[in-house]
């Protein structure tokens, strides 16, 4: 594998208190290769699922990354697997690249048994080695994600957390006092912004005192990185994974970047926007054109083995989306719906269904059946009373019985009943 | 030996301290401090920084982080200086800490234990005083425990820091200095008290008295009374756990006395009382029942600071013989 050299532009950092990363560094021909892949089976995948979506066979939200690809491939590309990484519910790339086949990111999507959490998080809730969600909460990730690199410093492990948020999270005040906590206790903490200029349709200058982000650390050093650089992104990070495993404690990154659909499916993301401004960035700021270009250059690949990587990636997705659709949906039953609200072994006794009857007992790994209607305990204690030869009582009809079973005879009878071997006598 | 539930959680937490590295308090004021109700006096001695944190006075920011810790495995106890601060915290507790095993798909526990004093205290006005176990009780994938004694603190904070899910630990302030009587079996280091397991407190016949945490006191001075005037005797369960709610032993207890009265500080609506009679309505002790269920609560007001008004919005022993009386038709 050749060692390559990349030069990156002076636009490619802006530091804040802090020193700019080196902006030649060295790499080989096949991890550039790779980020490449891995961002073309990104966009796919992000396609596969709009299209999916609009098919409705996604439900509820669906929030896509195309145009941010750089930065998960960035990211991953620069740390390894003890790392870890937290973000918002734009979390498909992000899931894709700590280990998850796309089969399951779409299995999820689906709502199929295949997917990453087995069909009970969805779009916004998946997780994997070293990875922690997708997390549906605006800015709840943040201190969560701080609670990731205090776990690697009490443990001494030589790893950092990932942190990313929103433009739009940015201004929630539990991210300051994650910001303010990580600083205090030196926490080896990556706080990276991915700007995609709106929150939800909010653009930033509307939401945002100060649309620096990389600044927002105050007495954190900061870095803002061109977020549709791949190159950049994977310098940057790994810059910040040296600083904090060195000592260094937090550092707030800002990857500045672009979401080329809309916030959702739902939106169409032309309102608070122009069409231009989008095809600006499409055309000229694309990240996986921008590697290809790189690629060329380089002579790591030529348009024809471009062309037939892009072909790969294509019918290698597809070929998941027909996985994942042929999987099956979870089985609408007990065991499956209350599975997982505790962890086995440690559940509560039961868990109640739509109507009592439904209660669930995890000791009997079966309905609890905790209480006879009037007629299904006639059924079952009456007839047993017959078939003991002591019919003492019969009663033709439900109302009679429900009149008997009000008195004080019935109860006396009923305990009878549950305190010896069930003869009415 | 007599032991106050102060010293009882103190000491099951540095049991728990000392037979886990990975279990670790963090909360405001719980290391040089000695913690705002001294819960953890000592503690910062014993165990140093690395593992008794003080934190900044942001709620929601070290209960996220804490649930983080937990994601990666580790087992925090966070100290909420009253639960009526976690108001700021709840989006983690619930959002963050309870549900993620579920949205995982089982991937992803969370083992982490959030105390602190809960409900009414004394004269503290009403934002600092409000009873959640309502609140966190209708949660799935938490646990909730609201103990009363020494011996329910100390096994049940065993339990919640030995359990694999998130558990909110009740505590009340005004029993903190109370005293109880601990068995040699209870003070055992692996002396646990299981989750969904009520305690019968005082044995009886005529009328069930549900109730949980501080008000049991008051509940077996009326159960006292009952027998002095009425020759009566009410069975004082001590619910001990919110959730899971210890259901078969209220039924079976109720199909014995054919009368209820649940007791709790919480507000009336929505609360656990309300839970128990709907759980007995659902269940084959409706059919025992000589009497409507009376519930005695909080009033249905925030908490005032005067104490005329404050112990006038109380459950307190008249309010619950009046209960008693009206069930039994006395």
């Amino acid at each position: 594998d050749e060692v390559v050299t990349v030069d990156l532009p002076a636009t490619s950092f802006e530091g804040y208190e802090l020193e700019v990363p080196e902006l030649s560094f060295r790499t080989t021909k096949n991890t550039l290769l790779q980020m490449y892949k891995d961002m073309i089976i990104i966009r796919r995948m992000e396609m596969a699922s709009d299209a999916l979506y609009k098919a409705k066979k996604i439900r509820g939200f669906c929030h896509l990354s195309v145009g941010q690809e750089a930065i998960a491939v960035g990211i991953e590309n620069a740390i390894n697997k003890k790392d870890t990484v937290i973000t918002s519910y734009r979390c498909h790339g992000f899931t894709y690249m700590r280990g998850s086949p796309v089969k399951a990111v779409l299995g999820e999507l689906m709502g199929r048994r295949c997917g990453v959490s087995y069909g009970k998080g969805g779009s916004m809730h998946m997780y994997t080695t070293g990875f922690y969600g997708g997390n549906g909460i605006v800015g709840a990730q943040v201190p969560l994600g701080a609670g990731l690199a205090f776990a690697h410093k009490y443990r001494n492990e030589d790893n950092a957390s990932f942190i990313l948020y929103g433009d739009g999270a940015a201004n929630q005040g539990q991210v300051f006092e994650a910001f303010n906590m990580a600083k205090l206790w030196n926490l080896p903490a990556i706080f990276s912004c991915e700007n995609n200029k709106y929150g939800m349709g909010t653009s930033a200058s509307r939401s945002s005192a100060l649309t620096d982000y990389y600044k927002r650390g105050q007495y954190i050093p900061g870095l803002k990185v061109n977020g549709m650089d791949v190159l950049a992104c994977y310098q940057a990070s790994k810059f910040a994974k040296d600083w904090a495993i060195s000592g260094n404690g937090p550092l707030v990154l800002e990857y500045e970047t672009y979401r080329y659909g809309g916030h959702s499916m739902s939106d169409p993301g032309t309102t608070y926007r122009t069409r231009e401004e989008i095809q600006h960035m499409r055309s000229r700021n694309d990240p996986i054109a921008g590697l290809k270009h790189h690629l060329l250059e380089l002579g790591i690949a030529t348009e024809e083995e471009i062309k037939s990587y892009d072909k790969a990636a294509r019918t290698y997705v597809d070929e998941q989306v027909e996985l994942a659709d042929a999987s099956p949906a979870p089985e609408a039953k007990m065991s499956i719906l209350f599975e997982d609200v505790y962890v086995p072994g440690s559940e509560v006794p039961e868990l109640r269904g739509r109507i009592s009857d439904d209660t669930w007992s995890f000791e009997k790994n079966d309905f609890s059946n905790k209480f006879l209607t009037p007629s299904s305990w006639i059924k079952s204690n009456g007839n047993l009373a017959l078939a003991e030869g002591k019919p003492k009582m019969e009663f033709k009809k439900l109302p009679d019985f429900l009149a008997w079973s009000r008195s004080k005879s019935a109860r006396n009878l009923a305990t009878l009943c549950s305190n010896s071997s069930g003869i009415l006598v | 030996i007599q032991v106050t539930v102060r010293d009882a959680i103190n000491n099951a937490l540095a049991e728990e301290l000392d037979r886990d590295e990975e279990v670790f308090i963090m909360g405001e004021e719980v290391a040089q401090y000695n913690g705002a109700y001294k819960i953890t006096r000592g503690l910062l001695d014993r165990f140093g920084e690395k593992r008794i944190i003080d934190t900044p006075i942001t709620e929601m920011g070290f209960t996220g982080l804490a649930t983080g810790a937990a994601l990666a495995g580790l087992k925090p106890v966070v100290e909420f200086m009253t639960f009526n601060f976690a108001m700021q915290s709840i989006d983690h507790i619930i959002n963050s800490a309870a549900k993620t095993y579920y949205m995982s798909g089982g991937i992803q526990p969370c083992n982490i234990t959030f105390r602190g004093p809960n409900g009414a205290a004394a004269g503290v006005g009403a934002q600092h005083s409000q009873d959640y176990s309502a609140w966190y009780g209708s949660i799935p994938g938490l646990k909730v425990v609201s103990p009363y004694s020494s011996e329910d603190h100390r096994g049940l904070i065993k339990a919640s820091i030995r359990d694999p899910n998130p558990v909110v630990f009740l505590e009340n302030e005004l029993l903190y200095g109370e005293s109880f009587e601990l068995s040699p079996e209870a003070q055992h280091p692996d002396f646990t008290v299981p989750f969904g397991k009520a305690k019968i407190e005082l044995e009886g016949n005529d009328i069930t008295l549900v109730s949980h945490s501080r008000n049991l006191t008051f509940c077996l001075q009326a159960a006292k009374q009952l027998k002095e005037e009425y020759g009566l005797t009410a069975e004082v369960i001590n619910l001990r756990s919110i959730k899971p709610l210890d259901v078969p032993a209220i039924v079976k207890s109720v199909m014995k006395t054919n009368h209820l009265v649940t007791v709790e500080a919480g507000f009336p609506a929505f609360g656990v009382g309300s839970e128990i009679v709907a759980q007995v309505m659902e269940s084959e002790a409706f059919d025992h029942l000589d009497a409507p269920v009376e519930r005695v609560t909080g009033a249905e007001v925030p908490t005032p600071y005067a104490k005329e008004l404050e112990d006038f919005a109380f459950p307190d022993q008249p309010t619950i013989m009046r209960a008693l009386k009206k069930v039994l038709s006395l």
